[in-house]
């Protein structure tokens, strides 16, 4: 087993899905890096490590540049043929605290497979914003209050800042999808270079729903195309997966209870119809529509 | 082969013959040549299985070095000062996951104000790290020092910093004997550490400690810095008999005043020391803190002046606090003079000049600024 003996997560957490997705088809041939967060504070604690692949974890912002050395390590010492380098980061470590090293690891073009694991709040310490929470959320940072209807700015598109890197493979996943996930970490590694995967992982606990619900909240994103499932090869577009009847932002929105203001605070319509505007371009700007 | 060379050649050309996997840096004054002097031998194909890598900041640099390091590389940085600081995440994380990563710190003052000249603020300001500190009072040393450091490092599994002093020894000329390739073979084995990442035999690095467990990991670590002295003795020894002898953790001449500091600076005070007639004592190894030697060498002298170049704002001297500390309960009276800030000169007749307030009974024990200006000097 590669991941998973006795780790500790939440009823609901789609972080182990990921993860033992990954591994396996990359058939345990891996380095695995991970950043603090939920993920190694779930599955590294001295004497009940949950990985059956090496395993390192260095600090919260510094992953990507732990995985360079990893990489070129590998290389001089003439063992690349153990393995791929994978980092397993949450989107605090990748689109927050760790941008810049990312920037550097995605600019030297290391030979790394990145999968940023997206619950959109910074859940280890207890639902913070992170840049990649979207508009409308309710976090303990940016709560709804009676004047202000939770998160005001944008989710940050970490899709757009790989692909102006130049990486060679940039793609989304969602949990709702294992076997497309599980096809994507596969191609990506038959790229030489930096590879960005940016998975969607709903999180029962600071999104509150009910734990049963993770792959029905994250199919929903996907239906509404608040989450684009899309693909890149050295820069061009080459595969989305397109929705049959693309369902309204609300039905994403009213199975959580960090959105459950929305519908009733006086800024919530308008903040509902902001939402609204972000998937119809989404849908427009990759095609999405059937 | 005696060279004419910058001090930044002599450690460049040192870490070549140690043959590192992994060269990672990011530019600082007065640091960055060092790194350049690499870079070309690197393009120059002159570093075998080695791969030098530009980082974004000193902490992306120090971060590459953790993973490299934990897959089994030899690895080398230098950094100073601002970079330092930057650093100290990682370098206090690389001395609690136990990676023989070698460093040079050429030592220079912390902003603010913004100085690139040189004090020892930088390095001292990481004393708790974990970290071996080795202070080298010339060019020579320096790059003698650079094979010993990795068989240090490798030998007791810490990060290890050989600091010298910025601009004062990295830009000076200097004729340098150049250790040849042959000899730094013979010393210095190939690293092949017992525990690294691989696919094999699949460890877990870095993870966390619980109470029930964090307290030991930081008991061991505390134990084996300290049992790390002997091991850095006979390093040390072992240099002596194929190359030259440098001394042990401490370089120390008696007398019945003794005039205490670290770095270049001893290389003035010995000259005074000999015109004088006074002793001197050199600490070359910092961390771990040589306390007993210090109390051996100065417990029976009259007069015991420290002269420190960093501070410890509100309290005093550091290298003061550490040799007060190792003489509590002995007789000598300490005397402590904070020179030498930001690339003040410190020259002869400073030292002179403290010293005589010491010896005249001008001043009681204690702790004093020297070579300052009066304020409206600074001013103008």
């Amino acid at each position: 087993m590669y991941f998973g003996k006795g780790h500790g997560g939440c009823y609901g957490c789609p972080l182990p899905i990921v993860v033992r997705n990954v591994l396996e088809v990359l058939e345990g041939k891996c380095f695995a890096v991970n950043s603090t967060g939920c993920l190694e504070i779930i599955s590294s604690q001295y004497g009940k490590s949950a990985w059956g692949v090496p395993y390192i974890h260095s600090l919260f912002e510094n992953a990507p540049s732990v995985a360079t050395g990893i990489a070129n390590a590998l290389e001089v010492l003439g063992r690349e043929d153990e393995g791929h380098v994978v980092v397993f980061a949450g989107d605090g470590a990748t689109a927050d605290i760790g941008v810049g090293n990312l920037s550097a690891m995605l600019h030297r073009n290391d030979n790394v497979l990145y999968i940023c694991l997206d619950n959109e709040v910074y859940q280890n310490t207890g639902s913070q914003q992170s840049s990649t929470t979207p508009p409308g959320a309710y976090t303990t940072t940016t709560p709804a209050g009676r004047k202000l209807p939770g998160k005001i700015g944008r989710k940050k598109d970490m899709v757009a800042f790989a692909l102006a890197h130049g990486a060679p493979y940039v793609a989304t996943a969602s949990v709702a999808f294992p076997r497309d996930l599980r096809r994507k970490a596969k191609r990506a590694v038959e790229f030489r270079g930096a590879k960005y995967i940016h998975v969607h992982c709903p999180c029962p606990t600071g999104w509150h729903f009910d734990p049963s619900k993770t792959i029905h909240v994250a199919r929903l994103a996907y239906e509404t195309a608040l989450f684009p499932l899309v693909e890149f090869e050295f820069g061009k577009l080459v595969r989305v997966r397109k929705i049959k009847k693309r369902k309204p932002v609300e039905e994403y929105l009213k199975v959580q209870g960090r959105f459950r203001h929305l519908f009733k605070h006086p800024e919530g319509q308008k903040m509902i119809e902001r939402l609204q505007q972000i998937a119809d371009e989404n849908a427009k700007r990759f095609g999405l529509d059937v | 082969m005696r060279k004419v060379v910058r001090g930044f050649y002599s450690v460049a050309y040192a870490v070549k013959l140690c043959k590192p996997n992994i060269i990672c840096a990011y530019p600082i004054t007065p640091q960055t040549e060092i790194v350049e002097n690499l870079a070309e031998m690197y393009a120059n194909g002159e570093l075998e299985n080695c791969k030098y890598i530009t980082a974004e900041s000193e902490f992306d640099a120090a971060s590459i070095l953790v993973g490299a390091s934990a897959t089994g590389a030899r690895t080398f940085t230098a950094t100073c000062s601002q970079g330092l600081i930057l650093m100290s995440e990682v370098l206090f994380n690389a001395a609690g996951m136990r990676l023989p990563i070698v460093m040079v710190n050429t030592n220079r003052a912390l902003s603010a104000p913004l100085s690139i000249w040189n004090d020892l603020q930088d390095s001292m300001a990481l004393r708790d790290a974990g970290i071996i500190q080795i202070y080298v009072e010339d060019n020579q040393e320096a790059h003698e020092m650079i094979p010993q450091a990795y068989k240090i490092a490798e030998s007791v599994m810490f990060p290890t910093m050989v600091c010298m002093d910025g601009f004062k020894l990295t830009h000076a000329y200097e004729p340098i004997d150049l250790l040849d390739q042959e000899l730094v073979d013979s010393f210095l084995p190939p690293y092949d550490p017992p525990i690294k990442l691989s696919v094999e035999n699949p460890l877990t690095f870095g993870s966390y400690a619980p109470p029930h467990c964090y307290m030991e990991f930081r008991y061991r670590m505390h134990k084996d810095m300290v049992n790390a002295k002997k091991t850095i003795e006979k390093v040390f020894k072992e240099w002596a008999e194929i190359r030259r002898d440098w001394g042990g953790l401490i370089e120390y001449k008696e007398g019945k005043t003794v005039l205490v500091a670290m770095g270049s600076l001893i290389g003035t005070i010995k000259e005074v020391a000999e015109e004088n007639g006074w002793g001197y004592l050199k600490i070359r190894t910092y961390r771990p803190f040589p306390a007993e030697e210090v109390r051996e060498a100065l417990k029976d002298c009259e007069n015991v002046i420290v002269f420190d170049r960093a501070v410890s704002f509100g309290y005093e001297g550091i290298l003061t606090i550490d040799i007060r500390n190792a003489l509590y309960g002995e007789s000598p009276d300490v005397y402590s003079f904070i020179v030498g800030l930001g690339g003040r000169d410190v020259p002869k007749t400073l030292i002179e000049k403290c010293v005589s307030k010491v010896i005249n009974r001008e001043i009681k024990p204690g702790y004093s600024f020297e070579g300052l200006k009066e304020f409206e000097e600074v001013l103008y």
